[in-house]
């Protein structure tokens, strides 16, 4: 397959990937070692995959990574600052907002999505800004009240430290 | 997914340049949600895919002497928080809003609402666009429950475009580009109800780029009312979009348009004229659902899909005439 270059700004690095027209931006992450872009109904259906490109959220199994040429991509691994967690990730882990955590990092981007263009949603439109992201899980009602506990505290859920790696949750 | 090149012209020009006069040849890549569905499952497997998003041409919305134009890349997102869509065509803002996933909305476009391919579960599962087998349909004794209640064959498959019933109700037109020219088609005939599987459910031809909608500058009032299964990302099973041009409190003159219904935006005029000097009530919107689907011919398992379509049909009506 014939490939190009791929120019993109994952988590604020530049990066220059050689890739196939048809691989899909899902796949090229993955490859690349973000596995926090989930892989799930490969549809458009379930969310898992959801990655902020230039800042609005999209599923990354129905873009093809050659539609990122010049982008800012956003994944999961690009949220904490250092050891330090996005207000968004100290609130899902206070309200225990992740079971078995597939749906979290799209549920997480989502609501940052969210978040950066209406700091203090209600209710309902934290629901409508996550219902693009499916949970078998939770039920949905720790992730919403931890959406809306980060859209309350931004400065004290800023200082909250990243978990040691290893631990289990 | 078949192997394919990939092009990126930055003009409509160079675009329709890609394009090819028989189908299969390229496709034309907007926002994706559709053709790389179409690709995974290889109904789709063009030997050229041609991204427009870089077209400048083709992004915007605007207000002209003509009324309102919308670029075929304006996605669902833009065109339903638009202030000027917003002011005027209310029908449409709701069609597109109507759409529950934020990430499917930042993606779809208008052209690609429009062009997408029906989601008939026969015609995704490779048993083409009309479900044949021995020169029948298998849709009428098989799983129908999500299939056409008008039109009866032998297409059963519904248009899964959400913005075609409010684009038919408000009289819009596409523009249509290809190598050799333009022309502008009315969106009630860009739909089109194929008698063989060889037809496309469009008017759109291999060579062509549909580039832009044009909704003339009318004052009516309009919405759209969408019944769906889940509050979440799902597929309506019935939709209505109405737009009532009104005379003081009485409706001068209505256009009532089902959704989800029939392969194409199915037009009532029977709806639309029992409103005709009518004010708008429970009463009246009741009676104009009841006459939207007079004709309708369920299947075996989809006769709940007519109560559906009548109650979307007055609901629309009453939200038209409220706001
Ligand atoms: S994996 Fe992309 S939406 Fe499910
Ligand atoms: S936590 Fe398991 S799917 Fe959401």
């Amino acid at each position: 397959m014939k490939t190009m270059e791929l120019r993109v700004t994952v988590n604020g690095q530049p990066r220059k990937w050689s890739i196939g027209p048809g691989d899909l931006l899902l796949d090229v992450l993955r490859r690349e070692g973000f596995f926090g872009v989930k892989r799930g109904c490969e549809k458009g259906e379930c969310g898992s995959c959801t990655v902020l490109v230039d800042g609005r959220a999209v599923n990354s199994c129905l873009m093809f990574a050659a539609k990122v040429q010049g982008c800012e991509v956003l994944t999961i691994e690009g949220l904490a600052d250092g050891d330090r967690l996005d207000p968004i990730q100290g609130a899902f882990l206070d309200h225990g907002a992740a079971q078995c955590g597939f749906c979290t990092p799209g549920m997480i981007l989502a609501a940052k999505w969210l978040l950066d263009k209406n700091p203090h949603p209600s209710e309902d439109e934290v629901r409508e800004a996550m219902a693009g992201v499916l949970c078998r899980c939770t039920g949905y009602i720790k992730p919403v009240e931890a959406v809306l506990a980060a859209a309350k505290q931004p400065a004290k859920r800023a200082t909250r430290k990243r978990e040691p790696a290893g631990v289990a949750r | 997914m078949e192997s394919f090149a990939y092009a990126n012209p930055a003009t409509v020009e160079e675009a329709v340049g890609q394009l090819a006069a028989q189908w299969g040849e390229a496709d034309v890549l907007a926002g994706g949600t559709d053709l790389i569905s179409l690709m995974k499952e290889n109904l789709h497997a063009p030997r050229r895919v041609v991204n427009i998003k870089n077209i400048k041409a083709l992004e915007g919305i605007r207000k002209t002497a003509a009324g309102l134009r919308i670029g075929a890349l304006v996605t669902m997102d833009e065109l339903a928080k638009s202030a000027l869509v917003l002011a005027g065509y209310r029908a449409l803002a709701e069609a597109a809003a109507g759409i529950p996933s934020p990430q499917i909305r930042h993606m779809g476009t208008v052209g690609g609402d429009l062009c997408q391919r029906p989601r008939c579960w026969y015609y995704r599962g490779g048993f083409g666009l009309l479900a044949m087998k021995d020169g029948k349909s298998l849709v009428p004794e098989g799983e129908n429950k999500y299939h056409a209640i008008f039109g009866g064959g032998p297409a059963y498959f519904v248009s899964a475009s959400s913005l075609g019933p409010a684009l038919v109700a408000l009289g819009a037109k596409v523009k249509l580009v290809s190598a050799k020219g333009a022309r502008e088609v009315p969106v009630a005939q860009f739909f089109v109800t194929p008698k063989d599987g060889d037809t496309r459910e469009i008017a759109l031809r291999p060579d062509e780029i549909l580039t832009e909608v044009v909704v003339p500058g009318a004052a009516v009032k309009s919405a759209t009312y969408e019944v769906r299964q889940k509050t979440a990302l799902d597929w309506p099973l019935a939709t209505a979009s109405v737009a009532l041009e009104m005379n003081g409190t009485t409706v001068k003159s209505a256009k009532i348009v089902l959704g989800h219904v029939a392969p194409a935006p199915w037009d009532s005029p029977a709806a639309a004229h029992s409103l005709a000097g009518k004010q708008v009530t429970e009463a009246t919107a009741e009676a104009a659902g009841k006459a939207a689907v007079a004709d309708a011919r369920p299947l075996s398992q989809n006769a709940y899909k007519v109560t559906l379509a009548k109650v979307a049909v007055k609901r629309a009506l009453l939200n038209a005439v409220k706001g």
